[in-house]
């Protein structure tokens, strides 16, 4: 039970003001602060030093501690987000509780914020003093453990999640890994060759796309959602959709027979791996290397399931009885101690810059779609062709498409400039076209990358820097006929040209998920202006975010290729493992909690709590808090009618001396 | 043969030039300019320009302002707004083509008979007196100004628009010309050409 | 339905045909149009070229009128009168200094604007107020078997995109096969047409204009549809020198209301088809070219 603050009978305070070297001396005269407390009932001794937050600034506190028999500390300095914990671990050291402690900022809520030298001084001393006079009401508390749960959750099994999810298990932790495709592998899969090695990308995903299927400690759900997530650090609580395959995952071998049998003789439905060139039947498996190897059913296509009228001949051609036409969709709660959210991006649609002709001129395409056609497991098994069949003799790539355009997207995708001299290059090893790319700038940061750049000029691959505004089959000349004309100013050069051209691609941008906002509701994130997901710091805190439990990992935080995307997915789950591994978390022990005494049983706190912390006791008729859960937001104790709950650290006492302190100063 | 040697310090910069032109209504997007082409390869004119647009927003900016001014580029814009809607960064090209060709007949930087400004000037003449353009007669006032052999070389299109009924010497106005006056007035005069306009070098 | 009207220099100069076509047409369909009461030149791109500020000033004067006699809306047929008006408003909204500049002088001349007007081009009005099932059971005569180029030109389109889009707009597509026609692809239908440095720097205006025409034909056109006065007369008073300089292209411009008059069954005489210097006669006689 806790008991009702009191005055401590005798406070002994310290108190101490600093300097911050000149960014509070400047404006605050830190010694008068000082010796103006020292003058207040109860301060035993009142100092001001240069770098309070320093060892020897530490050391002053304890050693005053020690000497003086000081019961309560009070700091003036900067942000307590800053050194609150620095100072109340020093407290702590020293013998005495560290919430007996209280922090004053007089950094960014005076010296930042005020010029007047004599006006800032008043108000640091107003705030001092309030500080004093509330530390009195301080009781000693210990901090909330929090047990962190040892299983993790992984949303999004593209080569971020699949990295993360391996690197957790090889830990000896269970990870759950939600896949929203029929198979894990997201984008990657989808590339021929990676830059700048140009090592084939499923050689390469492959292994680690079959070694997150066998793995003891993973739970592989894909064609599945996360629709709920409730709880916090250590204790969320997860539910999980898994949309109807038609097929029994257990049974199912991907020998494709069914497929084979299908009523469909030939693929009539666009082929979404092979983004669009080639047709699939209503029954399907996604690609060869498909993860888990497990067909599945359109159900928006599948004729047996729209009209019930069908033979069933993948049902006949089944041997395992895998066909399951009645499945329902699954509802699963899972407890999970930590999330990695991998989610990926989603290519620009370049029908949205109607001046490059995509999908008005048919030998427009996308570089994903160049990048099926080169590979050989492609719609084209390998073959660069032109929509009516013809083999291209000049290529053009158009970069930027989408990006660094203030008509659509500001950012730099970051992987185009590379993707799309990779493409290049296999274009001229495949087939002996001239091959131009047309660019603004040229963005080769990584390791090889420059030199990938200089084997691109050595093997004949022209460069115009020219931005290009306009794709046209308007042909001026006769050798313009039948041809994609883009008309650019060759701005190194210095002249206009016009170049015809049998094929152009365009390299789109990468954008946010089309349900990112959705999904950051869900586990409330934050996401920065342009929508991607908000790390918790550009430059120190990359994986993490505001929600603590919560990492990020891949390009749902912002555009990386592919060795970014692997270090920051490790990097996710080593801050997962870390806070796993430790096993708990300690809270700020400032939880509310109810006066037994006075509480009438009305259960108005109940329905109110956003963390769903009160329970109400029948037998004996009261409320009572629960300290793990409860996250101090204080709904409750402004909300009681009979004013019988309170909050530690928030106390109505210590709230109203700290008034009365900056009150009696005015 | 004919040697030439180009090279500029920074004594040919006017500074305060690109401040000048980046105060006019809505340029100062010009500090944007990532010198990406979009606006030369997407202009009509650029191919008959002696510096292409995007070389204009780089020389403004880098406040070159005599090589700015006394560029056939500017006289050769059509205004059709091509540049601008294409721009990435939004720059309002074309005003700033607007503001370049203000400057320059203001310190009357252009060739003296180069029809396109003594177009500008007969238009905004003839505008201002009578309120309305009687086209035959600006015209004619601007061969004679330009290029009289001009005006025989048309001949043939004046009759067909005789014939045609198109061709009409009385003078267009409005009645309350004294309102043009008015307002006008309220404005600080520049000059529309100098008294006495400078040859280019 | 009543319209207040803009029609500027050139509707009662050299592009009389445009109003001879456009008021009619507009008759039949039930709109009439209000002339504005001496009304005063836009000030086209020359003004601007001198000084922005008077060349706002003379341009608010109308919008000014405009306003005065409680009209909302005021069609502007040409299409530098057309972006001149719409680019003031735009500007003296979002620049308070220019508004100033402009009040205050408006203020010496005793009238006042305040920033209530909208100015819209008849293209905007017919499809899009009208409506296409209007004006379809108004045509009487079909124009069928007639391949339009549809050229919309630069300055009703860009750079202010009002009512249809910048880089592939439909509206005179769409009008056009409602009269019958049949509207060819036409890459070029945003294209420059030189304005007014076809008579200045003929090498390169003139060509603009010779490109268009050129590219038209090369598509099956019979005949090029405008919606600007300047772009019919470069399009349509040049092709001698035109052929002199690079060849002949031999396709007749109208107005895009002078096909809707034929569609509507009226005259050509009414329609002003006779003051075309390349004729144009519905049924084609002759085909152009391809």
């Amino acid at each position: 039970m806790n008991p009702r603050p009191t005055p401590s009978p005798e406070p002994r305070i310290g108190f101490y003001v600093c300097h911050c070297g000149s960014n509070i001396a400047d404006s605050v005269d830190c010694a008068e602060v000082a010796r103006y407390v020292a003058g207040l009932p109860g301060v035993v001794i009142a100092r001001d030093y240069k770098y309070m937050c320093s060892d020897p600034g530490q050391e002053l506190i304890q050693h005053d501690i020690r000497e003086h028999g000081l019961n309560r500390v009070v700091v003036a300095s900067c942000s307590p987000l800053l050194h609150e914990a620095t100072f109340r671990k020093a407290v702590s050291k020293a013998g005495l509780n560290p919430f007996l402690f209280q922090m004053v900022n007089i950094r960014e809520h005076v010296s930042w914020v005020h010029k007047d030298r004599q006006a800032a001084t008043a108000k640091a001393r107003a705030l001092a003093r309030a500080a004093v006079e509330r530390v009195r009401y301080h009781r000693p508390l210990q901090p909330v453990r929090v047990p962190i749960r040892a299983e993790a959750l992984v949303i999004g099994g593209g080569i971020a999640g699949i990295h993360a999810a391996l690197t957790l298990a090889e830990a000896g932790k269970r990870v759950i890994l939600v896949e929203r495709q029929p198979s894990i592998g997201g984008h990657m899969a989808q590339l021929d060759k990676t830059f700048p090695t140009l090592d084939c990308a499923a050689c390469i995903l492959t292994p680690k796309m079959s070694a997150v299927r066998a793995h003891p400690n993973i739970t592989l759900w894909t064609y599945s959602e996360v629709i709920r997530v409730e709880g916090y650090v250590g204790n969320f609580t997860v539910t999980v959709r898994r949309k109807p395959r038609y097929v029994n995952e257990t049974l199912c071998v991907g020998c494709k027979a069914c497929v084979e049998a299908c009523v469909f003789k030939d693929g009539r439905f666009p082929d979404e791996f092979n983004a669009g060139l080639s047709r699939r039947k209503p029954i399907y498996l996604p690609f060869p290397q498909a993860t888990p190897q497990v067909v599945l059913i359109d159900p928006d296509r599948c004729l047996n399931l729209k009209t019930g009228k069908c033979k069933k001949t993948c049902v006949e051609a089944c041997d395992r009885n895998a066909i399951v036409f009645d499945q329902q969709p699954e509802i699963h709660e899972v407890q999970v101690g930590t999330v990695i959210v991998a989610t990926g991006f989603k290519l620009f649609d370049p029908a949205r810059i109607p001046q490059y002709g995509y999908g008005r001129y048919p030998n427009v395409f996308t570089t994903l779609e160049v990048e099926r056609l080169v590979n050989s497991s492609g719609p084209t098994g390998g073959e660069i062709r032109l929509r009516d069949g013809r083999t291209p003799r000049s290529v053009g790539f158009i970069l930027c498409v989408g990006s660094r355009d203030h008509h659509t997207n500001p950012w730099c995708s970051r992987t185009c400039c590379m993707h799309s001299m990779k493409l290049a290059l296999l274009i001229r090893e495949h087939l002996d076209a001239e091959v131009t790319i047309f660019y603004m700038d040229i963005r080769a940061p990584g390791k090889g990358y420059e030199e990938f750049y200089d084997r691109c000029l050595r093997e004949g691959i022209q460069f115009v820097r020219g931005r290009v505004a306009e794709v046209t089959d308007w042909a001026m000349t006769p050798e313009e006929e039948g041809k994609l004309v883009v008309r650019v100013e060759d701005t190194l050069a210095g002249f206009v040209r016009r170049i015809p051209l049998d094929m152009v691609v365009l390299a789109v941008g990468k954008e946010p998920q089309p349900d990112a906002q959705e999904l950051r509701r869900l586990l409330n994130l934050s996401c920065s202006a342009e929508g991607w997901f908000l790390e918790r710091h550009p430059k120190l805190a990359p994986v993490s975010t505001f929600t603590d439990g919560i990492f990020l990992a891949g390009c749902c935080q912002g555009p990386k290729d592919i060795p970014d995307t692997v270090a920051q997915a490790g990097a996710a789950a080593a801050e997962a493992l870390a806070l796993m591994d430790r096993g708990h978390i300690e809270q700020e022990p400032n939880t509310a909690y109810v006066d037994a005494d006075h509480c009438s049983g009305c259960k108005s706190c109940l329905p109110l709590c956003p963390y769903s912390a009160i329970q109400f006791d029948e037998n004996r008729g009261k409320a009572n808090i629960n300290e793990a859960l409860c996250k101090g937001c204080g709904t409750c104790v402004a909300a009681c009618p009979s004013g019988s709950i309170h909050q530690n650290l928030f106390d109505d006492e210590q709230v109203f001396a700290e008034i009365e302190g900056v009150l009696s100063h005015a | 043969m004919h040697i030439q040697r180009t090279i500029k310090y920074e004594a040919d910069r006017v500074r305060g030039f690109a401040e000048e032109i980046m105060s006019l209504a809505g340029c100062d997007r010009l500090k944007s300019c990532i010198q990406c082409g979009t606006c030369s390869g997407t202009c009509p004119l650029s191919i008959y320009m002696d510096h292409t647009p995007r070389q204009i927003m780089a020389l403004v900016r880098a406040d070159f302002k005599n090589e700015v001014l006394r560029s056939r580029t500017i006289w050769l814009c059509a205004s059709c707004y091509a540049c601008t809607v294409e721009c990435p960064r939004q720059i309002r090209i074309t005003d700033i083509m607007y503001a370049l060709k203000q400057r320059a007949i203001q310190e009357g930087v252009y060739p003296r008979r180069f029809p396109i400004p003594v177009l500008a000037h007969e238009f905004s003449r003839m505008a201002r007196r009578y309120g309305r353009i009687t086209e035959t007669l600006l015209v004619m006032r601007l061969f004679l100004k330009s290029d009289w052999r001009a005006l025989f070389r048309s001949w043939r299109m004046g009759l067909g628009l005789l014939r045609t009924g198109r061709f009409s010497l009385r003078r267009e106005r409005i009645r309350r010309v004294q309102e043009l006056d008015q307002m006008l007035a309220t404005i600080p005069e520049a000059p529309a050409t100098p008294s006495t306009p400078r040859q280019t070098p | 339905m009543k319209y207040a009207y803009f029609p500027g220099c050139s509707l009662k100069g050299l592009g009389r045909a445009y109003e001879e076509s456009l008021l009619p047409v507009l008759r039949h369909l039930g709109v009439e149009l209000q002339e504005l009461d001496d009304w005063n030149c836009c000030g086209a791109t020359a003004y601007m070229s001198v000084d922005e500020n008077r060349a706002a000033v003379l341009a608010s004067r109308n919008l000014a009128l405009a306003e005065n006699n409680g009209s909302t809306e005021l069609l502007a047929p040409c299409s530098a009168c057309y972006l001149v008006l719409n680019k003031l408003q735009h500007h003296i909204t979002e620049f308070p200094d220019l508004r100033s500049t402009v009040q205050t002088a408006l203020q010496r001349a005793g009238l006042a604007y305040r920033g209530t007007v909208r100015v819209r081009h008849p293209l905007d009005v017919l499809v899009h107020e009208i409506g296409l099932d209007v004006i379809r059971e108004k045509v009487v005569r079909p124009l069928r078997g007639l391949k339009v180029a549809p050229y919309y030109g630069c300055q009703i389109v860009r750079p202010y995109a009002t009512f249809d889009d910048a880089h592939q707009p439909t509206t005179m597509d769409r009008l056009l096969t409602t009269l019958g026609a049949e509207v060819v692809s036409y890459p070029l239908k945003t294209k420059c047409c030189g304005g007014s440095l076809t008579g200045t720097v003929p090498e390169a205006g003139l060509r603009l204009s010779y490109i268009l025409l050129k590219e038209a034909l090369r598509r099956g056109a019979h005949v090029v549809a405008t919606v600007c006065p300047l772009c019919h007369f470069n399009l349509d008073a040049y092709h001698e020198e035109m052929e002199r300089r690079w060849g002949p292209v031999r396709i007749p411009t109208v107005y895009f209301t002078q096909l809707m008059g034929l569609a509507f069954g009226l005259e050509p005489q009414q329609l002003g088809l006779h003051r075309n210097l390349v004729p144009f006669t519905f049924p084609i006689e002759t085909t152009a070219a391809a």
